[in-house]
């Protein structure tokens, strides 16, 4: 048995890999553990049955089995056959789903009614939002405008292609977005940019081959442990891979890695255009696959030439010597794998700096073989969904909002003109659709399964908008958030486990999640509430029959691979047989690729070509849109486009006033905003409140001990909790986001007079300009010590608030109620 | 030579459309990107015209006297109200396209006068003009149906 609190990542089972990879990816296998976590009391023989799925709280996909016992899940098993895990789970997985049985689920709908929200029946619910959004329809040609959906990166599959079905064929409204704008919108921008659509080139299995592994702004051991174990583990075992982590805290990922530059937040740029210059003038490039494959090395060339060492250090204040070994590490390097995650996505330039990692994968031509591999990681289980399915501000099939022929395919699709479906400029992003609900032109917000009370920026604006009586605003969701008790109607769903449905990874790995057992009391599949509210507003094709015409989700997944094929994301030869009872399968997964597809861009030639890509490109430092004649101009005929920019210093610079620096982020025992692990008991209590971390010399600077209270100010708000001394760079604090209001208060949406703890009180209303995504992680604060502690912050001891400096600190551990199965092969 | 005449048009119209920017991005400061964006872009306006000054200068030594409406007016401030932005950024849009037009005339002139550093100037700063008008084009698009169709 292994405390998985106190370890997350669980034993190793180091192994080596290929000397020389084939082709085909040689048979370098990472070993099998199978994890397996049962509730007290129950063992392996007591399980009625064991039913497929893979997880819902982080993005990795590790594929699971879901025990049931008398009608109730009683626990998980990692499935051995799969080709992401290989039997793995992380504690999110092996505890999380105790959330399900929580007492305090949403068993029936609400509404508003004399200001207060009280219980009704779905008959009453679901017709006071009909009755909404035919009032909205009927102000005249621009009711369309009125309606925003705001959704999540925790449904599934079919549930994202039928919202994005109704909103943009049924409703016919651009505003669709999500809580993935606020975690993945990056990725997704920076392949968009340098491949010509979003579609991650690489695979998991990258990790088993590579020689060198560069993790750009990705903890990974916290966000992924399974794949980080999977690093780990080449990394004891023979013939280990280099590794190189840029991170400004000192992170596990930070402290495994041979080389870790803890730039100061916000400028990634002028680290990337640094390492680009140094690859370019050492030539540590393959030229010939540059010269075949990619376009835009002369830019390039010329934008980076001023960034040398010194300069970069010191912009980025990390010493030169340094810079110069990261750049010797990938320039030297046989077989590359690269992880861009958050600390570049929520940080200043977010896109134009995914792209230079891109750009370093095109350069040494580290792309589409085995060991090469390259990951514009997601955040969220199924963000990779939202973005194919469109959902979010894409359209589905990674179609091209600004190609009148992808328009064209949709409209016949569904039956619609194409005058219907809006694409006269980009969909709206998250940001922008806030705002037009900030200025009262969005009426309607249907907010699903996320959480923006507490993880958009800004709270104290955002709980304005939500509160103001002229938006109507629709929840769906399992408890009664912090937003949800802003809204006007209350809608309790299903949630994984009580409703199926597939989702996709990081890697293009397609797992089907089955329903184990019922929803509590009246709670419905979130899928079954979309189709009830197609049925009741009556959306129809041009014929007259049913717009939305599946009624499943089996029949829903159908229609999506209609929508998926000919394109990047082809589903079109996976079915719910096909994945059920063996691993998962890689898209595209077509007839003349039955099993699926491990690596993209094997040929080198990418999905550029005009009448193809998903967009024609913006200017990375404004964001300004190409138009279609400037892209065809650059003759892309299928290859890759080295994008280029500047350093600009980020928006909000420490002042006298506001001296620190402040980043978000999340720990290793919590997703989101602890919804659903706040209410497992092994989690929660391994990180149960709100903590500030900060560097030794900026703590004795303000005479902080470890666990003193202390403030920190914004120009949004303030937030107060114990200090965490911790290995951070000096000059940045970090507050992890998860920590909101349900808990400390039943009725509270907000602080409501209480000192603050949610990290969004702080940051600014201010976004990436390609990809729109929100920087967290860079916010001017200022730090005050209020109270001296009464004992170490609840800060964990694992991960990257380990403490530093000798204080004793009791060690996170779970104890018995922890204690997890882990078998390993042979 | 009235090269200096169009050089000094330009000089003006860049430092006319920086400082138009930057009313913009103060006046419409709840829109984060506009406010953010348009100190970015009046930022590089000003550099244009920096980058112009030593030829401004150079050009001017023998210039003739200046020519009637040489220059004219295209931003009279803000607006309120509920096309404000809209109206707004089409200013810019417009001042943009005037610097644009104008960057082309002075690369013309700059091959006329066998100039290859004006030429060079040009080429570094016209695509960025450019830019600017794309980026303003781009926002007006994505505003426009909503503000002129859907709100009240």
């Amino acid at each position: 048995m292994v405390d998985r609190i106190a370890d997350p990542w669980g034993p190793r089972t180091p192994y080596p890999s290929d000397a020389a990879p084939a082709a085909s990816g040689g048979d370098a296998r990472w070993p099998v553990r199978v994890d397996e976590f049962l509730a007290d009391g129950v063992g392996a023989d007591d399980v009625d049955r064991w039913v497929q799925s893979a997880s819902i709280l982080h993005s990795n996909g590790d594929a699971m089995d879901v025990a049931v016992k008398d009608g109730r899940i009683v626990g998980v098993r990692g499935r051995a056959v799969d080709r992401v895990n290989h039997g793995r789970l992380g504690p999110k997985d092996l505890f999380g789903w105790q959330a399900n049985g929580s007492p305090d689920r949403l068993t029936r709908p609400m509404v508003r009614r004399g200001g207060e929200l009280v219980e009704t029946d779905w008959d009453t619910a679901m017709e006071a939002v009909v009755r909404r959004s035919r009032e909205l329809l009927d102000t005249g040609p621009g009711g369309w405008g009125h309606f925003g959906f705001y959704t999540s990166g925790q449904l599934f599959l079919e549930e994202y292609y039928t919202l994005g079905v109704i909103g943009k064929a049924g409703i016919g409204t651009p505003h669709m977005d999500g809580n993935t704008r606020l975690c993945t919108a990056t990725a997704a921008a920076a392949l968009k940019e340098s491949f010509g659509s979003d579609g991650q080139p690489g695979s998991y299995t990258d990790i088993d081959h590579c020689d060198a592994l560069a993790l750009w702004g990705h903890n990974v051991a916290e966000t992924q442990t399974v794949l980080w174990a999977r690093m780990l583990d080449r990394r004891c075992g023979p013939r280990p891979p280099r590794m190189l982590a840029v991170d400004p805290r000192a992170t596990a990922v930070a402290r495994e890695a041979d080389i870790h530059l803890a730039v100061r937040n916000g400028t990634n740029q002028a680290l990337m255009n640094g390492l680009i210059r140094l690859l370019l003038h050492h030539g540590w490039v393959d030229e010939a696959y540059v010269a075949a494959h990619a376009i835009g090395l002369e830019e390039l060339a010329e934008v980076v030439e001023p960034y040398s060492a010194p300069r970069v250090a010191a912009i980025c204040d990390v010493p030169a010597a340094e810079v110069e070994a990261a750049a010797e590490l990938l320039g030297t390097c046989e077989r590359l794998v690269s992880t861009v995650l958050q600390g570049f996505y929520q940080s200043h330039q977010a896109t134009a700096a995914a792209c230079q990692v891109n750009n370093v994968h095109i350069l040494r031509g580290m792309l589409g073989r085995p060991g090469a591999g390259l990951y514009q990681m997601n955040g969220q289980p199924t963000a990779q969904n939202t973005r194919e399915t469109g959902a979010d501000g894409d359209l589905p099939g990674f179609r091209n909002w600004d190609n009148p022929e992808h328009i064209r395919q949709l409209a016949e699709l569904w039956g619609v003109d194409s005058m219907k479906i809006p694409h006269w400029a980009p969909p709206t992003h998250a940001m922008q659709l806030w705002r037009y609900a900030e200025q009262g032109s969005i009426r309607l917000l249907w907010i699903s399964a996320t959480n923006p009370a507490v993880s958009l920026p800004d709270l104290a604006r955002i709980r304005r908008i939500l509160a103001a009586p002229e938006l109507f605003v629709v929840v769906q969701d399992l408890f009664l958030t912090e937003t949800a008790r802003l809204a006007d109607v209350v809608l309790p769903a299903a949630t994984w486990g009580e409703k199926t449905g597939t989702f996709t990874n990081v890697d293009r790995t397609v797992h089907l999640s089955e329903k184990a057992v019922d929803p509590p009391g009246e709670a419905r599949a979130d899928l079954d509430i979309f189709l009830d509210y197609a049925r009741r507003m009556g959306f129809s094709r041009n014929d007259g029959s049913p717009l939305v015409h599946w009624h499943d989700p089996e029949s829903a997944f159908e229609a999506w691979k209609q929508a998926s094929k000919g394109r990047l994301c082809d589903y079109s030869a996976i079915t719910y047989d096909r994945l059920r009872g063996g691993s998962g399968i890689q898209w595209p997964c077509t007839d003349e690729a039955p099993d699926g597809t491990e690596r993209l861009y094997v040929d080198g030639r990418f999905t550029t070509d005009p009448d193809r890509c998903e967009t024609y490109g913006h200017d990375l430092a404004t964001g300004a849109v190409h138009t279609e004649q400037a892209y065809r101009a650059f003759e892309p005929d299928g290859r890759a486009f080295l994008k280029a920019a500047r350093y600009q210093p980020p928006p909000e610079q420490p002042t006298d006033d506001r001296p620190f620096l402040l980043t978000t982020g999340r720990t290793v025992y919590h997703f989101h905003t602890r919804t659903k692990t706040g209410r497992a008991p092994q989690l929660d209590r391994a990180a149960p409140s709100v903590w500030v971390e900060l560097s030794s010399a900026d703590a004795e600077a303000l005479g902080v001990e470890e666990g003193d209270v202390v403030r920190l100010d914004s120009a949004r708000g303030s937030l107060e909790g114990p200090a965490r001394i911790s290995g951070i760079r000096p000059g940045v604090v970090f507050v992890p986001f998860h920590y909101g209001y349900w808990d400390a208060d039943a009725d509270a949406a907000g602080p409501d007079g209480r000192p603050a703890t949610a990290a969004n009180e702080l940051t600014e209303t201010v976004w990436d300009p390609v990809s729109k995504q929100p920087l967290f992680k860079v916010a001017a604060v200022q730090v005050t010590r209020v109270a001296a502690g009464d004992g170490p912050a609840p800060a964990p001891t694992v991960g990257g608030p380990a403490p530093v400096g000798g204080r004793v600190v009791p060690t996170t551990a779970g104890g018995p109620a922890a204690d997890a199965r882990s078998t390993t092969e042979g | 030579m009235h090269l200096a005449h169009y050089l000094g048009l330009l000089h003006r119209s860049q430092l006319d459309l920086a400082k138009a920017f930057r009313q913009v991005a103060t006046d419409h400061r709840e829109e984060p990107d506009v406010f953010h964006e348009c100190h970015l872009l009046a930022s590089q306006c000003e550099d244009h015209a920096e980058r112009l000054k030593p030829f401004v200068e150079r050009y001017g030594e023998d210039a003739p006297d200046e020519p009637d409406r040489l220059h004219g007016e295209l931003f009279s401030g803000t607006r309120r109200g509920p096309l404000a932005l809209l109206r707004d950024l089409h200013d810019l849009y417009l001042m943009a396209a005037e610097c644009d037009v104008s960057w082309t005339m002075i690369g013309q002139a700059a091959q006329g006068a066998r100039d290859q550093a004006l030429l060079d100037t040009v080429h570094r700063c016209e695509g960025e003009t450019a830019i600017q008008q794309q980026w303003v084009l781009t926002r007006m698009k994505q505003a426009a149906p909503q503000a002129l169709v859907v709100a009240s």
